[in-house]
């Protein structure tokens, strides 16, 4: 009889499964995997070097590059840490924007986690469906930040501007006919917060959609079902958050159990798995979106009886209004030192996380007290739940790896920074 | 906090413990670390390390723009000036610990030489430590002793230097690109010229 030996597969980078630039080692004993070596760093940017060299504002558009598919909420943890340190007070409003955005952000996330994880696992139509919601919320980012993925919208003190009163529509083109068109514009006619509004009606329906094709689909749950299963005690070394801590069973939610901005507000749940498989992880993310669709109903009623300021009046941190700057010498001083130099933190240091789609989000930032950071490093998610590929996919079969990493979640922004 | 600081307090010299903007952050000697760790795990319930980073303090507190400001424009490169150190170590290994059942966070904060940056691995308590002490070792050149597996993780195979030091430059050391007469690619020192266009000014 031939002797068998482990066989070592080399998978990706360039593997559309590997969710970006995962170069996996396998070592496989017939289809079983014997060991797992994640090689990561294939999108390594300097991030963190890089925000040591420019003044604070000008590093919020790294934060959207970090995880590219949740950028306002890498931005809200950045913003936040600068705020801490700054002892800046920001305006209501701004924060239910925060929050609400912070959790369409959450929905862009699921969707492009759940399109992409059953297209892995073989379920092709869902991406198509996922993707259809997906663009309407680029287009929210779009209306607010006039770029539909990397928004640079949160700013230390508030955001960047107030909420449009018009939702921009689609215009004429050769291909459609005007009732189409027509058709396309419905739920434009309103300001921003009017199209939010529709779609957080019209969301649940969609959300049915998805459940009725995957969660009781027989080829779904055989691939998901007693897959990558971490207890408790484990996920807790492993320094795992979010939902894949969640769905292990532990109600753990930064919203919920050191609340910032104003979640203490807002009414939703925590929902948490029980077996801890790619199963009730897919589960709870599920419900996260239901929950998600909740909470920006709340705050577009919120903001829709609320108008106000949106940005701090600290002189130092806010850029001035335009118009003050043509006829009053401060504001055009402001302007020139904001822009030229930015402002300086105070002496310290601070750690701030916000729950991020994936986890915990932390920027902890050290300040000399200079206009630029003297340190700063990103707690991202994804690099402690890719740690554990080696022991969750041990004892799987080859095919389980996709699953695996399909429910990590993961994406590679936020990884190699 | 108040809770946790008193049982801090219990287990640790309080003048090593400081408090800033809500957080809690716990000076150790660098030889004291396992042993801390293990209080801070097993008596305190801190189960989960969410983080944990290398710091390089050389250039801490200096400006750049100080002294004669140069005249060619923005294209300066400056070379940071004045100032004086006043952490006695040049590293220092930062854990951020995160008690799930208790809802605590606590900072420690160990600092290594420059001689010697070597620290004990707390893999064994933390099994999340692993990739985060690779890391720290990579970006930072900080050893972490009984790491069983202390490779580079985020630079490039076979990278020299640890780019997240204060003196590794921001342009880097060298460039890659493809060389038709080899048909390899090939590394050579960098090209371009390194250029502030902020400088760092400290205001009190």
């Amino acid at each position: 009889m031939a002797e068998i030996r482990n066989y070592t597969l080399n998978f990706g980078p360039q593997h559309p499964a590997a969710h970006g630039v995962l170069r996996l080692i396998l070592e496989i004993d017939g289809e079983v995997i014997e060991r797992a070596d994640p090689h990561i760093g294939l999108l390594h940017r300097g991030t963190e070097k890089l925000v040591e060299s420019k003044p604070y504002n000008q590093s919020i558009g790294y934060m959207d590059r970090l995880d590219y598919v949740s950028m306002m909420c890498n931005e809200h943890a950045y913003v936040m840490a600068i705020e801490t340190m700054l002892e800046l007070e920001v305006p209501e409003r701004a924060q239910y924007i925060r929050v609400m955005f912070d959790e369409i952000t959450r929905i862009l996330n699921h969707l492009m986690w759940l399109g992409t994880h059953a297209l892995d696992v073989g379920a092709m139509s869902i991406f198509l469906y996922a993707f259809r919601e997906r663009e309407k919320l680029i287009d929210c980012y779009e209306a607010v930040s006039g770029s539909r993925m990397h928004a640079t919208y949160y700013r230390p003190g508030g955001v960047y501007r107030d909420l449009p009163d018009k939702m921009p529509k689609y215009l004429k083109t050769d291909t459609r006919t005007d009732k189409e068109i027509e058709k396309m514009n419905e739920n434009r006619q309103g300001s921003l917060l009017d199209f939010i509004d529709d779609f957080v009606k019209e969301f649940p329906r969609h959300i049915k959609q998805y459940d009725d094709l995957l969660t009781e689909n027989r080829i779904w749950k055989q691939r998901l079902v007693n897959i990558g299963i971490v207890s408790v005690k484990r996920a807790k070394q492993l320094g795992f958050t979010g939902p894949m801590l969640r769905g292990s069973g532990v109600a753990w939610d930064l919203r919920k159990n050191q609340p910032y901005a104003v979640y203490d507000k807002l009414e939703f749940d925590i929902p948490i798995g029980a077996t801890g498989d790619s199963y009730d992880r897919y589960l709870v993310r599920m419900e996260e979106l239901r929950q998600s669709n909740k909470i920006i109903g709340q705050c577009v009623t919120w903001l829709k009886a609320n108008p106000g300021s949106v940005m701090s009046d600290d002189k130092k941190v806010a850029p001035p209004k335009r118009a003050d700057m043509k006829d009053d010498m401060e504001s055009l001083i402001h302007h020139f030192k904001l822009f030229t130099e930015g402002y300086s933190l105070p002496e310290g240091e601070v750690y701030r996380a916000v729950e991020h789609p994936k986890g915990e989000f932390g920027i902890y930032l050290i300040s000399d007290g200079a206009n630029k950071p003297y340190r700063v490093k990103i707690r991202a998610p994804g690099f402690a739940h890719l740690a554990s590929m080696n022991e969750m996919t041990k004892g799987h079969m080859l095919s389980d790896v996709v699953t695996i990493i399909g429910t990590q979640d993961i994406v590679f922004g936020e990884i190699d920074r | 906090m108040q809770k946790l600081l008193e049982q801090l307090e219990e287990f640790f010299d309080s003048s090593n413990i400081t408090s800033s903007y809500g957080e809690l952050t716990l000076i150790v000697a660098s030889e004291d670390i396992i042993g801390t760790c293990l209080k801070l795990r097993d008596k305190l319930e801190f189960d989960t390390l969410m983080d944990l980073c290398g710091v390089d303090y050389l250039t801490y507190g200096q400006s750049e723009w100080v002294g004669d400001a140069s005249n060619s424009g923005y294209s300066r490169g400056r070379s940071a000036q004045g100032g004086e150190d006043r952490h006695q170590q040049r590293f220092a290994v930062v854990y951020h610990l995160l008690s799930v059942s208790k809802n605590y966070r606590i900072r420690v904060k160990a600092f290594v030489d420059e001689a010697e940056p070597i620290i004990k691995s707390v893999t064994d308590i933390w099994a999340s430590a692993d990739w985060y002490e690779r890391e720290a070792f990579d970006l930072m050149g900080i050893l972490f002793e009984n790491h069983t597996d202390l490779r580079r993780i985020l630079t490039d195979y076979g990278f020299v230097g640890h780019p997240l030091r204060k003196d590794f430059p921001m342009i880097g050391e060298v460039e890659m690109r493809y060389d038709e007469e080899l048909g390899r690619v090939v590394y050579e020192k960098v090209s371009i010229e390194p250029n502030i266009s902020v400088p760092k000014v400290i205001r009190k």
